[in-house]
Formats: structure tokens, C-alpha cells, sequence
């Protein structure tokens, strides 16, 4: 009898099952993350040697500014067409609705290397845009898409596009359909009932399908490497050579410790942000 | 009704919709084609290039490691995470909420980071065999997708079922086994396959787990890409999109992929 109440009430039944979890995700990543983050500042050089190093570099300085603002781009172009599509998606009648969720969840079931690939034919220089183009008389000679920004923001919007869609989807419809009535029962206009009922009530969801985008897109690896290639390195894309080609384990390093630092600090803000907005929210 | 979506949204959304599937449209007809080169659409018909994949040994040997790795590692993720995700549910009080967060860690953290994390403090600090750190990464990958798509199952469980089973005097154990496990069944096949794909498609883990005769499917492609512009990378990727319909056709029927999009 005491046996069975030790195993109902105390935590330690609790701890005890959530131990090779918890042991696993301290000992292999929390751990192995943290010593790459305490090795950067232990350079015989100075404590902030290798960040001073990093930032005095003209390239590298370059490189995180492209990968901020490659993420940024690809973020709100996202968000615009994810939201007008998510929000046709939820309007949709019932079967139409599971249709066009599965043809979003099959994409994001498609792995990253297949997706970026796909857009190695497209714009390639011969690939099917340029042969399209060339046909149709637009251009007179291949234009050279590969390799720029453009092909990056590209290959991210449609790497990220089905997660915005799914994610507000869900968003909106769990907005109730008799606020939407009432705003337009008390003589809103669609126009108003959308800017000034639909928007703010699913803010809490964009912010949070904006983190999920943006996050992704900062870490981002075979993405760049296919379509931007070495003109448009990127954080992931740095970190993998100075680690694999030059073996500069300080270097990838202090480049592994900025991208954590980031990507968790907007993590962190974004969803305090989302709490103050709306406390119903997680 | 006035809810109708305006025809110029609508026009959008299929844009949107036309532009999510022409890439993976056009895949499909570069694999199937004839030629030595990518081209669309395909010209000749044939599955020469599908048989190529398997003439590779590269390719032969990344989808067997491939396909372990994501077996052992979701395999492994299911055995610490159930366990972790009853918890969490059941002593909900007395657990601190922290430990909620600590299993979504594994998201939180960029993947490429954690990949060289262990490269520095396993492969190469411990002297961990490749597959091993391999394995370890897949099983951190995965666990979060384990931990929350069972504890949403778990969500929904009516914990007095399992009360009423150990006052009745069955071992809780047992109870765990008989009661709790079967009726969040469909939470543990989704948790499955999804963390089964993420594995087998994950880049950024296993990019610097990779050694002399060891790589996953997909660095194996990346590096196929660099070197060669033939459609045989097409007919892996279609291989895996078949994969992909497969998994998701099980899906469907055990629970509707509405679930997926939760």
C-alpha cells in the first residue's frame, strides 16, 4: 500500500522516467554545445580574441550580414504568401481543405537536399528557365541565375512556405467564425474585418511561423551550398569550411557560437513578444 | 456567406500551390528521362538512371547506412522519449516545466551547430566511431518530434483509466503496458514516421559525422551534385518522394494526415 502511494504521489517515479531523456540531451548536446561556446573564449590570444578577429574581417562581417539578410527576405516573403494561401486553406469546404494540407505537408516531407536540387534544374544555365526563355525570344542569351542571392531567397521561400501555410492554417482556424460575423453583421467592410479582426487576432501565430522561417532559414545549409554556392557563402556554409577545408576548429567555432547566440536570443524575444500580445498563447 | 475568400487571394493561393509542386513535377520527369544530362521535359523515356543508382556503390552503401541509422536512431528516440513524455503527462505537478522545454532543445539549437558540436567533442575528442556519433545525433534529432507528438496523444488520455487499473490491483508496470501504451498507439506510429523522415533527410546533423567509407544518403547526393550533373540524382530524389507517398499513404490510413498538421 505505501509502495503504491510512493508511486502515485512522489516525483520520483517522474524523474526517474524523464532521467535517460534529460541524461541524453544534457551529456550529448548541451554539453558538447557548451564546450564549442567556453572554447571560444579560452584563445591564448585574449578572451574575445576570436570575436574581434571574426567581426575585423571584412568577409566574414559580409557573410553575416548576407545570411541576416537572406533570412530576413525569405521570412517575409513567407509570411505574405503563407498567410494569403493559409488563409484561402481555411476557407476551403472540407474536402478541398484535406487536399491542399496534404499537398503542403507532402513537400515539407521531401527532404532539403531533393527540394534545393529541383531548383538546380529550374535555373540552371540550361535549365528549363533559361531554355524557356530563350524559346519564347525574352533574352538573347542564358541568364546566369545560379549563384545569387535571388536563387537562395528562391530555394528558402519554397523550403519554408509549407511550414508557414500548415502553421497559420491551424491559426486561423481557431479563430471563431461568429467574431468574423458579428464585424461584419455590425457593417465592417471584408477589407476592415480582415486589417482590423483577422490580422491581430492570428499575430501570435505569425510571430511564432515567422521565428520557425527565419531560425530555419539563419542555419540553413544545403540550400546555399546548391544554389548560392561559394559567392554566396552563408553562417552554415562558412562554419563547414573552416571546420572540414581549412580545419580552423577556432574559426568554425566562434561562427557556430554566433549562430546559437542568434538563433536562441530570437527565439527567446519573439516568444515573450507573442506572450505580451496575447497571454492565451504558448 | 460572406466569409468566401476574395478571387484575387484565391488566384494567389494557387499560385502558391502551382509553385510547391512544379519543382518536384519536374524531378519526377528529369529521372524518367533518356539523356546523359538534366533536361525537362524528359526526352525518351527510361528507368536507366534509376538502375544506375544501385551500379554506385556510394549510393548502394549511404541508403543502407541511411536507412539503419534512421531505424536505430527513431528506435532509440522512442525508448528514451516514451518513458519521458508518460512522465510529463502524468507527474505534470511534480515535474518543474523546464524539463518540457529541455526536450525541445534539440529544435531550439541550430542543427548544423550540434552536428559539429559532437564532431568536436565525440569523433574527435572521445575517438567515437563515425556511425556511433552518427546514431547519437539522429536519436538528439529526433527526440523532440517523439517527446511532442506522444505527449499531445498523452494529452488527450484520461489518466483515471490507468488509477482505476493499479487500485484494482494490476502492477503499474504492467498497467503502463496493457492501459496506457495501447491507447496512444496512433501518437507512437505518427512519432514513428516522422521522426524516420526527419532522420533519413536531415544534411546539417550528419555533415560532419561523415568519414572513409561512411555517409548518409543525402550528403552522399550533395556530394553526387558537385561533381556530376546526370539525372541520377533525380532518381534518388524520386526514390525517396516514393518513400515519402508510402510513408504517408500509412499515415493516412491509421490516423489522417490532418494529424500531421498539427
Amino acid at each position: 500500500m505505501t509502495s503504491r502511494r510512493f508511486w502515485r504521489r512522489s516525483g520520483a517515479t517522474g524523474w526517474a522516467l524523464t532521467a535517460p531523456a534529460t541524461l541524453a540531451v544534457i551529456g550529448l548536446l548541451i554539453v558538447p554545445i557548451g564546450a564549442v561556446i567556453a572554447g571560444t573564449f579560452m584563445d591564448p590570444r585574449g578572451v574575445f580574441a576570436p570575436y574581434i578577429s571574426y567581426f575585423n574581417s571584412g568577409f566574414r562581417t559580409t557573410v553575416l550580414f548576407r545570411t541576416l539578410q537572406i533570412s530576413a527576405l525569405t521570412t517575409i516573403i513567407s509570411l505574405i504568401f503563407g498567410f494569403m494561401t493559409a488563409y484561402v486553406v481555411s476557407r476551403a469546404p472540407g474536402k478541398l481543405k484535406s487536399l491542399l494540407i496534404v499537398a503542403a505537408v507532402f513537400p515539407l516531407l521531401t527532404g532539403v537536399v531533393v527540394r534545393a536540387f529541383a531548383w538546380l534544374i529550374i535555373l540552371g544555365r540550361n535549365g528549363i528557365l533559361n531554355q524557356t526563355l530563350l524559346a519564347l525570344g525574352i533574352v538573347n542569351e542564358p541568364l546566369e541565375m545560379l549563384y545569387t542571392q535571388g536563387a537562395v531567397i528562391v530555394g528558402m521561400v519554397y523550403l519554408f512556405v509549407p511550414l508557414m501555410v500548415l502553421s497559420l492554417v491551424g491559426v486561423l482556424e481557431n479563430i471563431p467564425k461568429d467574431v468574423l460575423q458579428a464585424s461584419s453583421s455590425l457593417g465592417a467592410s471584408p477589407l476592415a474585418t480582415f486589417w482590423q479582426v483577422l490580422l491581430p487576432l492570428a499575430v501570435p501565430g505569425l510571430i511564432v511561423g515567422a521565428v520557425l522561417v527565419f531560425t530555419g532559414s539563419f542555419t540553413a545549409y544545403a540550400t546555399p551550398q546548391l544554389l548560392g554556392g561559394e559567392r554566396q557563402t552563408v553562417l552554415a556554409t562558412l562554419l563547414q569550411q573552416r571546420a572540414m577545408v581549412s580545419f580552423d576548429w577556432v574559426g568554425a567555432s566562434t561562427i557556430a557560437t554566433i549562430m546559437t547566440v542568434i538563433t536562441i536570443s530570437i527565439v527567446l524575444a519573439m516568444s515573450h513578444i507573442a506572450r505580451r500580445i496575447n497571454p492565451m498563447a504558448t | 456567406m460572406s466569409d468566401r475568400p476574395h478571387p484575387i487571394l484565391v488566384a494567389i493561393a494557387a499560385l502558391v500551390y502551382l509553385f510547391l509542386m512544379v519543382p518536384l513535377v519536374i524531378v519526377v520527369g528529369a529521372a524518367l528521362s533518356d539523356t546523359t544530362y538534366l533536361t525537362f521535359p524528359p526526352q525518351g523515356l527510361s528507368l536507366r538512371w534509376f538502375e544506375n543508382i544501385f551500379a554506385i556503390s556510394a549510393f548502394r552503401r549511404t541508403i543502407v547506412t541511411s536507412l539503419q541509422i534512421a531505424f536505430l536512431g527513431t528506435l532509440f528516440a522512442l525508448l528514451i522519449g516514451i518513458p519521458a513524455a508518460y512522465a510529463l503527462n502524468r507527474f505534470r505537478i511534480e515535474l518543474p516545466k523546464w524539463l518540457g522545454t529541455l526536450f525541445v532543445l534539440p529544435i531550439l539549437v541550430p542543427e548544423i551547430v550540434f552536428g559539429f558540436a559532437l564532431l568536436k567533442s565525440l569523433t574527435v575528442g572521445a575517438g567515437v566511431p563515425i556511425f556511433l556519433a552518427l546514431l547519437v545525433g539522429h536519436t538528439l534529432l529526433v527526440l523532440p518530434y517523439v517527446v511532442r507528438v506522444i505527449s499531445a496523444s498523452l494529452a488527450s488520455f484520461d489518466f483515471s483509466i490507468e488509477e482505476a487499473a493499479i487500485s484494482l490491483g494490476s502492477a503499474p508496470v504492467k498497467t503502463f503496458f496493457t492501459i496506457v501504451l495501447p491507447n496512444v498507439r496512433a501518437g507512437v506510429i505518427a512519432a514513428f514516421i516522422l521522426a524516420f523522415i526527419t532522420s533519413l533527410n536531415d544534411v546539417s546533423v550528419s555533415l560532419f559525422l561523415t568519414g572513409p567509407g561512411i555517409s548518409t544518403l543525402p550528403i552522399q547526393i550533395l556530394a553526387h551534385v558537385e561533381q556530376f550533373f546526370d539525372p541520377t540524382v533525380a532518381s534518388v530524389s524520386v526514390l525517396l518522394m516514393f518513400l515519402t507517398v508510402a510513408v504517408m499513404a500509412i499515415v493516412e490510413r491509421t490516423l489522417g494526415l490532418t494529424f500531421l498538421a498539427k
